[in-house]
């Protein structure tokens, strides 16, 4: 019941976010026409204005868009006038989201067992090791982490390809360079979850029982120290699957990253607005989902 | 840390059992978000984000830019869009592979009148739709009023106003199409009637806006027609897939007129954005070709300009900056003369712009065709003193606080602008002992500010949309949406007016620089600052049919590899004497780690063999 009330809310919450995106980009000074050269006359201006009914007061152009919205329409972009939102979101997302969806599992894969080990070790080397690939990579920002993996795999050694999305080994340097990140930021998550638990009295109780050490961590403290992690993983699954600007212009992948930020930049109001929505709905929807995992994980947790 | 409790702080309704022992309670060991989910999303993307698509390999890989607009080519405005949708549609006329002249194209011959104001163009016989139809006047007709529909929304539009009654067309003053000076005679010729002796008319005729597009696609697919599917083209290419951010595929169009010159099968047009990624693509031997000089690294284009494979060409733009000429004191002459002689446009370039850009001390490019600039002011500090003085700033006293504005660049050449506006402080502060403010703006803010006179001085740029000097001096006239000084001489006008109504192509140029004088060495409302060099870089061993000529213009028809696609290069190769000839003895070996622009860290090895 709770969820799906919770479900139910997301419609007047995305109607609110989508009313705010409208609103603020149109209040940005600067429009999706101003540019280097204006057309030779103002009627051209005004033309080009019409076409898109930016012309029209703000109110009707709000109504027109809530009507399009209705029907699952985002409009035209503004700056790629062949294509409309959906079509480039059609297009981009689902690279994107593969992207996204493998670096995820490469920062859960590495982030979960570097944490898990470090806290299990804690205090020897394991821990410091881990500590430091945490730090490590939290601090070095993917700006600098991918033209390095560039310079050393694709031009030093010539493994793997500079950039471009036409094979699965395309996607191995984006996905690392993505990853690594938040793999980290995981790491850190996994470790603290695991030294809070192992504090907590049902530990002792378990270590009471005479369980080994490997069931005691694995059986028990793992799953409640892991809930950490699944808190973080909502957001950081939309934003991983909604692309990043930065590793997509570094690899030149076709995905969504690039349009998030050049959409602002170009004043592409109906691009911008979309995608807000867009991002808005994934990250409410995992946000929900992690909540579901919580029931799955955690005993004590029970919505009615 | 505390147990996290996210879930129930969010809802009242949870409930907590303590009941640690539960834990034992049969459990997935990874948790369920990702096992469920992942395999769910991948399978989905994998299946639509096209990372296994199997397509044969392109002949010729090119790197031209952001990615397109627009493919339409009443709508493309950039030039990275115009290369591409020349390959699609042709027009009347194209221009020369060599020396962007116009050539014939879709129109085999053409007839002028006496009194150049009419065209009796005659189209090609042979001259077919990719799918197959004819392509007849009716065509050239169609789509010259499209443009000139404001439905369409064309940028470019303002390039028939030449034409008669189109401006009163498109301003819906005539409803009718007929009172438009363009009439079919019959399947194979057309009439243009011009409002004035145009001498450039047949350049025009090779812009994209005048290109013949195909009516039964448009009318049936609206703006989507572009992704229609057969689309007929009338150019040497046919589209043959357009993926966002992806690539642009063009197969040659076998029914092309002249099919024979075409040297590629399929050539794919690659958008990239980052100049080092770019240049990345083109050291490991993906892409053939890369042709936008925003694709040239900034930190690298000193040491990349000296190789063999990197060509530059005196382009058609000019960098200048522009006074508003409303307010004081930049509606003095003598103040904005006074700036314009403090201003060292050679210590500017040595210092600044490396890659053989000429200083400009007029507006119009050199080498436009048919004409011959003036010479404008030339670097005189002293002179410019006095001129302050004279003005009522002696030594700068009083001179009230003014900003220089340029636009914010992500990276690439465009950054330059910033530096050059360093520059430009410092050198009037020497000079004319004034203190200018900088102020960087985000590029639309900028563009919107500069249209509304709200700068003092800002700075700008302009490219020539055809070789002609109308292009650049059009800009200054009163009525020009593009004048962004606020200045307005009524001499001026009529001098270009005049000009242009000349059928004597040597009057119309003395004319012109008439114009011009009064532009770059009597009012200066505008001080040009240095001409635009372009690039490309390409292996000239490999690739064939590139000529450079001040249009940047390279037909990708024309341009053919000679090798078959290499293997990615070697780069012990550029290591071994022997495959590197002796007289490029710099092994160029380039590690960069100067990374404001942000993207890439190129190692370069220079591996030509």
């Amino acid at each position: 019941m709770h969820f799906l009330k919770r479900l139910a809310m997301l419609v007047p919450l995305l109607l609110v976010i989508s009313t705010l995106a409208f609103a603020l980009v149109r209040v940005a000074p600067g429009g999706p026409f101003d540019r280097e050269r204006q057309p030779a006359s103002p009627e051209i201006e005004r033309a080009m204005k019409a076409k898109y009914h930016l012309d029209e007061p703000a109110w009707r152009q709000y109504l027109r868009f809530l009507g399009d919205l209705a029907h699952g329409d985002l409009g035209p972009s503004l700056k790629y006038r062949n294509h409309t939102v959906n079509d480039i979101i059609a297009q981009a997302l689902p690279v994107s989201m593969t992207l996204g969806a493998l670096a995820f599992c490469f920062a859960l894969g590495v982030g979960i067992p570097v944490g898990f080990i470090a806290a299990a070790r804690r205090g020897k080397w394991q821990d410091h090791a881990g500590n430091l690939f945490a730090v490590l990579t939290v601090c070095i920002p993917g700006l600098v982490v991918a033209p390095l993996l560039i310079l050393l795999f694709a031009l030093h050694w010539r493994l793997l390809p500079v950039a471009l999305w036409c094979s699965p080994a395309h996607a191995i340097l984006p996905t690392v360079a993505l990853g690594l990140f938040f793999s980290g930021k995981i790491a850190r998550l996994m470790r603290e979850g695991m030294l809070n638990t192992m504090q907590a009295e049902f530990i002792t109780a378990a270590r009471a029982k005479g369980l080994g050490e490997n069931s005691v961590l694995l059986k028990h403290a793992f799953r409640l120290a892991v809930l950490p992690v699944v808190s973080y993983s909502g957001p950081m699954l939309a934003d991983l699957l909604t692309g990043s600007f930065v590793i997509e212009n570094i690899f030149q992948i076709p995905g969504l990253g690039m349009f998030f930020v050049n959409s602002t930049l170009n004043r592409d109001y109906t691009m911008t607005v979309g995608l807000t929505l867009l991002y808005a709905a994934l990250l409410i929807l995992l946000n929900l989902l992690v909540d579901l995992a919580y029931v799955l994980l955690d005993p004590r947790v029970k919505y009615e | 840390m505390n147990f996290p409790t996210r879930a129930h702080y969010r809802s009242q309704k949870s409930e907590i059992r303590g009941q640690p022992a539960r834990a034992n309670r049969q459990f997935h060991f990874f948790c369920p978000l990702p096992s469920v989910l992942c395999p769910l999303i991948f399978v989905f993307c994998f299946l639509t984000s096209g990372c296994f698509r199997h397509e044969p390999a392109a002949d010729l890989v090119i790197i031209n830019g952001a990615e397109p607009e627009s493919l339409d080519p009443a709508i493309v405005t950039g030039v990275p869009e115009m290369r591409i949708t020349k390959a699609l549609f042709d027009g009347l006329t194209k221009l020369d592979a060599r020396t962007a002249r116009p050539v014939p194209a879709l129109a085999d011959r053409w007839e002028i009148s006496p009194d150049r104001r009419v065209y009796t163009f005659h189209l090609r016989i042979n001259a077919v739709w990719s799918t197959g139809e004819p392509i007849t006047t009716a065509d050239v007709v169609w789509s010259w009023l499209r443009a000139l529909d404001p439905a369409t929304a064309s940028d470019y539009a303002g390039q028939l106003f030449y034409i008669q009654g189109a401006e009163d067309y498109y301003n819906r003053k005539i409803k009718d199409p007929a009172q438009v000076g363009i009439h079919a005679l019959d399947a194979h010729s057309m009439r243009v009637e011009l409002n004035q002796p145009l001498a450039f008319f047949l350049d025009l005729c090779a812009c994209p806006v005048l290109a013949v597009v195909p009516r039964q696609a448009i009318e049936k697919y609206g703006d989507r027609w572009l992704t229609s599917h057969p689309l007929p083209t009338s150019g040497a290419f046919q589209l043959g897939a357009w993926r966002i951010n992806d690539k642009v595929r063009l197969i040659r169009n076998p029914r092309y007129w002249d099919t024979a010159q075409t040297a590629s099968e399929i050539i794919d047009v690659l958008p990239v954005g980052s100049p080092n990624t770019a240049l990345n693509l083109y050291e490991t031997g993906v892409a053939d070709i890369v042709w936008d000089k925003d694709l040239v690294p900034a930190e690298l284009l000193d040491v990349l300009v000296k190789r063999p494979d990197f060509h530059g060409f005196d382009y058609l733009g000019t960098y200048f900056f522009r006074f508003n000429v409303t307010r004081p004191p930049f509606n003095d002459p003598r103040v904005r003369r006074a700036f314009a002689l403090a201003t060292d446009r050679s210590r500017l370039i040595k210092k600044l712009v490396t890659s053989g850009e000429k200083p400009a001390f007029h507006f119009v490019p050199d080498g436009v065709a048919n004409y011959n600039p003036p010479d404008g002011l030339s670097f005189d500090s002293e002179q410019g003193r006095k001129l302050l003085a004279e003005a009522g700033f002696p030594d700068g006293r009083g001179f009230p606080r003014q900003q220089y504005a340029f636009p914010a660049a992500a990276g690439g050449a465009a950054k330059m602008q910033g530096k050059i506006a360093v520059e430009l402080q410092q050198m009037w502060r020497d000079a004319l002992g004034v203190d200018i403010e900088l102020r960087q703006i985000e590029r639309k803010i900028f563009y919107g500010a500069q249209s509304r006179l709200d700068y003092d001085i800002s700075g700008s740029s302009w490219i020539g949309d055809y070789n002609d000097a109308n292009t650049f001096l059009d800009l200054f006239t009163s009525a020009s949406g593009n004048n962004r000084t606020g200045w307005k001489n009524a001499r001026y006008d009529d001098l270009i007016h005049q000009a242009n109504m000349q059928t004597d192509l040597k009057q119309r140029a003395k004319l012109f620089r008439q114009a011009e004088n009064i532009l770059v060495a009597e009012e200066m409302p505008i001080v040009p600052l240095y001409f635009f060099e372009g690039f490309n870089y390409f292996d000239p061993k490999k690739i064939q049919g590139i000529h450079q000529n001040i249009l940047d213009e390279h037909p990708l028809q024309y341009i053919r590899r000679v090798s078959p696609k290499s293997e990615i290069r070697n780069p012990k190769q550029a290591h071994n004497p022997k495959s590197e000839a002796n007289n490029t003895s710099e092994a160029f070996r380039i590690s960069s780690f100067g990374i404001p622009s942000g993207f890439g860290f190129p190692t370069l090895t220079h591996a030509l063999p």
